[in-house]
Parts: C-alpha cells; sequence; structure tokens
C-alpha cells in the first residue's frame, strides 16, 4: 500500500504539499483547546527530534541512542543565553550550531566505532551531560533548573501561548524536513547511505568514511539542538530530568516504528507515539506496558515501521522475499482451523 | 607505456601465517594482467593490499609514480584505483541507479550547503551524474535494471553492476576481483569481450580468476601465486609450460 501511496504523492507534489501546508497554517484556528494545541506542539518538537536521529540512524547506519544528550546542549544553550539577554531568535540557530560542534567532538574520537560500541559511547555521553547539569549549579541552575524562559516576540505578542508558539514550531519542522530532503538527494546522502550499506565498498569507491560520518553527525546534532532549544521556551522551565535516557529511547522508538531511513517516518512516528501515549493516559503507569507491546509487535509484524517499505534498512528480512511472511503465516492458520 | 602500477617486496602476515611474501610485480599501462593461483595461495590479500584494505607488513606499493603504501582506500581510489570485490559487495538496499551514482562521488564537488541551497554547482552535479550513470549502465546492457533493487539481482547480473560502479570512477586502472565466478560459458566469454573492450577504452586491467581459460585467452600478462609467493610470471604460453605452475595446480605425481 505504501508503494501506491507514493507513486501518486508522486504524481501531484505540488498540490499535496500545498494541501498539506494550507492545512498546517489554518489547524491552530480550527482547535479551541490550548491543551490540544499544546500537544500538537509537542508532537512537532519530536518530529524534528526524531528526523533529526533519522539522520544519524537511518541514513548513514550509524548507532546513537544517546540522542537526549544532543537535545540537553540545545535547550540549555538557548536557556542560559536567553536568561543574559540575548535575541530567542538567534539563539534556536546558535544552539543548533553549538550542539553541530558538541557532535563533532562526539563523532571524532568514535568515528572508527560502528554498532553496539557507538551505541554505547552515545549512551554514555548522553548520561555524563545529564549529570553535569544536574551537578553543575552555578550554570544550569542544577537540581532546579531554569526557570522564566522567555518565548521569543512574535508579530508584537509574547508567543507562549500553543497557538501561537505553533507557528513558530512549524517554521522549524518544515525547514528541518526541507533540509533534510535536500541533502539525502545529493551526493552526501548518497555517501551516508553507501556507508550505511557497505563501508568497505564505499571506501574503495572513494567516499571518505570518516569525514562524512562526521558530516551526518554534525546534522544530526544540529536539528537535534534546534528541536531542544525549541522546547525551552514553550515548556518555560527546563531541568536535567527532562533528558534522562528513556527521552533517548523515546525518540528511538519513534523512529523504528515510524520506518527508519525514510524522511516520513519519523513524523508517523511521533505522531502516533505522542497520541498513544496521550490516549492511554488514564492507565496511567500501566500505558508503558502498551507502549513495549506496541515496538515488540513492529519489530515482529513490520520491522521496516510503518512508513518504511521494502527499501527501509532494516526490513532486510524481506529483502527478495514477501514481505509480512509472519501476518501471512498467522492468518492462514486460521483458515486452516 | 610506462608501469603504472608496481609492488616492490609486498609481505603479509596474519600472525604466523604468511600470506603474501615478496612480491614484486609490475603492471604496465594499457595491460590486462592476470593473478591466478590456487585457493589460499594469498592472492586477494595481495590486491587488497594493493587497494590499499590491508595494510602491508613489508614493502611498497607504487601507482602512477607515487608511493601509496599505507594510504586510505578512499584515498587510492581518488588517484584512479578501483576494483570489484571477490563476494559482491553492492549496496543492496539502493537502486542499481543509485549504485553506480555513488561511484561518481569523487567527481562531485557538492558539499552540505550547496545540496541545501540547490546551487548551480549542485545542479550542474546531478544532472551530469544522472547522465553519466544512465550511459554506463546503458553501456553495460543494465537498462532494465536500472531502477531494481541492487540487493534483488540476479549473481551475474550484480557482478555487472559491480563493474559499472568501479568504472564510474573512471580509473586508471581496475582490479577485478574473480568477476567471471558463477557466470555461465556464455556469460563468461561477454565478460571477456568487455574486458576486452575496456581495454581498449584505455584502462588498465588486474584480473584474478580460477577460470583458467578465461585467463588464458584474456591475459596478456600473467602471474601465478602459490603459498604466498610468486612462482612464474610471463604470458600465457610461458606460464602454460610452466613446470611449477603444472606441479601448483596438479601436484607432483610419482615418477618411475
Amino acid at each position: 500500500m505504501t508503494e501506491k501511496l507514493k507513486t501518486f504523492y508522486n504524481k501531484r507534489k505540488t498540490i499535496i504539499l500545498l494541501v498539506l501546508f494550507a492545512m498546517a497554517i489554518a489547524l491552530p484556528f480550527l482547535i479551541e483547546k490550548g491543551s490540544v494545541m499544546s500537544l500538537i506542539v509537542r508532537i512537532m518538537f519530536y518530529i524534528i527530534l526524531a528526523s533529526s536521529l533519522n539522520i544519524i540512524n537511518g541514513y548513514s547506519g550509524q548507532f546513537n541512542i544517546g540522542h537526549a544528550g544532543f537535545v540537553l546542549i540545545g535547550s540549555y544553550t538557548l536557556s542560559i543565553l536567553a536568561q543574559l539577554g540575548w535575541p530567542i531568535w538567534v539563539l534556536y540557530i546558535l544552539a543548533g550550531v553549538v550542539t553541530s560542534i558538541i557532535g563533532l567532538i562526539i563523532a571524532l574520537p568514535t568515528l572508527r566505532l560502528r554498532g553496539i560500541y557507538l551505541a554505547l559511547v552515545t549512551l554514555g555521553f548522553s548520561e555524563i551531560l545529564r549529570l553535569i547539569a544536574l551537578n553543575w549549579t552555578g550554570l544550569t541552575g542544577g537540581p532546579m533548573g531554569i526557570k522564566g524562559i522567555p518565548a521569543p516576540w512574535f508579530f508584537g505578542l509574547r508567543s507562549t501561548a500553543p497557538h501561537n508558539y505553533y507557528f513558530i514550531v512549524l517554521f522549524f519542522v518544515i525547514i528541518c524536513l526541507f533540509t533534510s530532503y535536500r541533502v539525502i538527494n545529493s551526493k552526501v546522502g548518497r555517501a551516508w547511505m553507501s556507508i550505511r550499506e557497505d563501508d568497505h565498498a564505499a571506501m574503495s569507491l572513494g567516499v571518505d568514511i570518516r569525514k562524512y560520518k562526521a558530516i551526518n553527525f554534525m546534522f544530526g546534532a544540529f536539528w537535534a539542538g534546534v528541536g531542544g532549544a525549541l522546547m525551552a521556551p514553550f515548556y518555560t522551565f527546563i531541568d536535567s530530568s527532562m533528558f534522562s535516557l528513556d527521552e533517548g529511547f523515546n525518540i528511538l522508538s519513534m523512529v523504528i516504528i515510524g520506518g527508519q531511513g525514510t524522511l516520513i517516518g519519523p513524523v508517523v512516528g511521533s505522531v502516533v507515539v505522542n497520541l498513544t501515549t496521550e490516549i492511554f493516559r488514564f492507565a496511567d503507569e500501566a500505558r508503558l506496558l502498551i507502549y513495549a507491546i506496541m515496538i515488540m509487535a513492529m519489530m515482529w509484524i513490520r520491522p521496516q515501521g510503518l512508513a518504511g517499505t521494502s527499501r527501509s534498512v532494516i526490513a532486510n528480512r524481506s529483502l527478495g522475499k514477501e514481505r509480512g511472511t509472519f501476518l501471512k503465516k498467522l492468518l492462514k492458520k486460521k483458515e486452516v482451523k | 607505456m610506462g608501469v603504472l602500477l608496481q609492488t616492490k617486496n609486498i609481505s603479509k602476515y596474519y600472525g604466523g601465517i604468511k600470506a603474501v611474501q615478496n612480491i614484486d610485480m609490475q603492471v604496465e599501462e594499457g595491460e590486462i594482467f592476470g593473478i591466478i593461483g590456487p585457493n589460499g595461495a594469498g592472492k586477494t590479500s595481495f590486491f587488497n593490499v594493493c587497494t590499499g584494505n590491508l595494510l602491508p607488513n613489508g614493502g611498497e606499493v607504487w601507482f602512477n609514480g607515487k608511493n601509496i603504501t599505507g594510504m586510505r582506500p578512499a584515498k587510492i581510489a581518488t588517484l584512479g584505483v578501483a576494483r570489484t570485490f571477490q563476494n559482491i559487495q553492492l549496496f543492496n538496499f539502493m537502486t542499481v541507479l543509485e549504485n553506480v551514482k555513488i561511484g561518481f562521488h569523487t567527481h562531485e564537488k557538492t558539499n552540505i550547503l550547496d545540496a541545501i541551497l540547490h546551487t548551480k554547482r549542485y545542479k550542474e552535479d546531478e544532472r551530469l551524474t544522472h547522465e553519466k550513470a544512465v550511459n554506463l549502465i546503458e553501456r553495460l546492457g543494465l537498462a532494465k535494471e536500472s531502477d531494481n533493487l541492487a540487493g534483488n539481482l540476479a549473481y551475474g547480473v550484480q557482478r555487472r553492476v559491480e563493474i559499472a560502479r568501479a568504472l564510474a570512477l573512471n580509473p586508471k586502472i581496475l582490479l577485478l576481483d574473480e568477476p567471471a565466478a558463477g557466470m555461465n560459458p556464455i556469460e563468461t566469454k561477454e565478460l571477456s569481450d568487455f574486458i576486452k573492450q575496456l581495454r581498449n577504452d584505455g584502462h588498465t586491467i588486474i584480473v584474478i580468476e580460477h577460470d583458467m581459460k578465461f585467463v588464458m585467452n584474456l591475459c596478456d600478462k600473467i602471474m601465478v601465486i602459490n603459498f604466498g609467493k610468486k612462482i612464474c610470471e610471463g604470458g600465457p604460453d610461458h606460464v602454460k609450460s610452466d613446470k611449477e605452475v603444472n606441479e601448483a595446480y596438479f601436484g607432483k605425481g610419482t615418477t618411475f
């Protein structure tokens, strides 16, 4: 079905994108409830975060599970400098740049690491950053966090209300997806994918693996930083507990559920995961169970993710074979009975 | 016609195993150079040393008048050395067209900002790459498979895609590691003709192969390796009649 959708999309690309854009603009005028709107804004934060993680995990095949660390840097950069009176609009970008540089610093010593080893380093890095944020009271407010982070001025209004802040986030979501799309469809994106597929072959074709892995980390980290920076003025308060490992796993699961290595995957993933969390809010702690079941079910039935097609990386079980064999087997058994 | 690729005293050890011992090789420009030898003779190890995938324990590799020993494989590739792999290493989840496009990597000048802003450089790069990739695919008779995932193709076709990808580099020298493995006689014949065609187009080619008939018909010069040592080098006829080569392949036999 996804293939059909794809051809449908390719045929009427401009119209579909325009309609989507118009819908996105109209959305805050149609929804009155502030709580619903703030859920939508949260989903959009996660679209940026999941997309940036997808750049790293999905396109160059590096395994980063400490994405929360990058988000933390973005968030704290904005919050600390905003208190010193720096203009917020500049800080959104600056936070991205700072995070990107930190991304490079992490990437340089780990360029030789792959798979689980890189995963361990990123995990440790994320946790170290959280502990620094927790204990460096002078800079980060320590366990008290940072309060009263101002929102930027937007058409003469302080844009704290979700209905207003929505437009700022929407702007960055569009830019994020747009730049990702363009980079992926270029020499750089192809180099990333070749590293993901087979780094020896990539090397033999003259792809400088270290350089492109570093660029990849920096690009992913940049958007994670921007995403983190966007969150701070909206919540007006941040502390280190918002950037725990759980948060990193949360973002990772959105990428996996949505479909790695596709642009639309993280978007779908963040919508689905956030809505599920919201719907099962009544179940309190038990909703985490539902969440876990969802991930396991995905791994079984559709390893390439909701939006993933056979082209997706982790669909490799289905390469040359029929897709969704597990489900078909299940259905067949029932028929026999 | 100068010497294009030269190795001096190359050795490669894996712990106590001497996979390659003191091999000297000279490949002239415009030559089809064959490397043969029984299984486990060290052919592929030697190959990997030449392309920078393995570091030698001793000796030097010179390419086009430059010492390339210890350079990274990517750097060596940029200088004009392309290769294929014994166990085909295609980008399985990318289409044939995309696979070949990556081959043009070193010819493209786009950076990440060009890509985001769609500058003139990006557009020019993409247009040229696409054009050349499509041409190359047609030249190798792969036009039909252009949009298929490389991992889904038949074995013989995958071999051709790998060669197409290597050719995209526009290399001075092309190293083929067992290109005819798993091909039927007709495909082998086609491949042989194609390699000759490549030579006429100005590429120098080194080929590792098991298929004796293939090598004897194709190569101008052949080097035979056994137990990591060079045992013979010369034209096909010379190699065929060499006593040591025959012993390596057929055993010593008993004389009464």
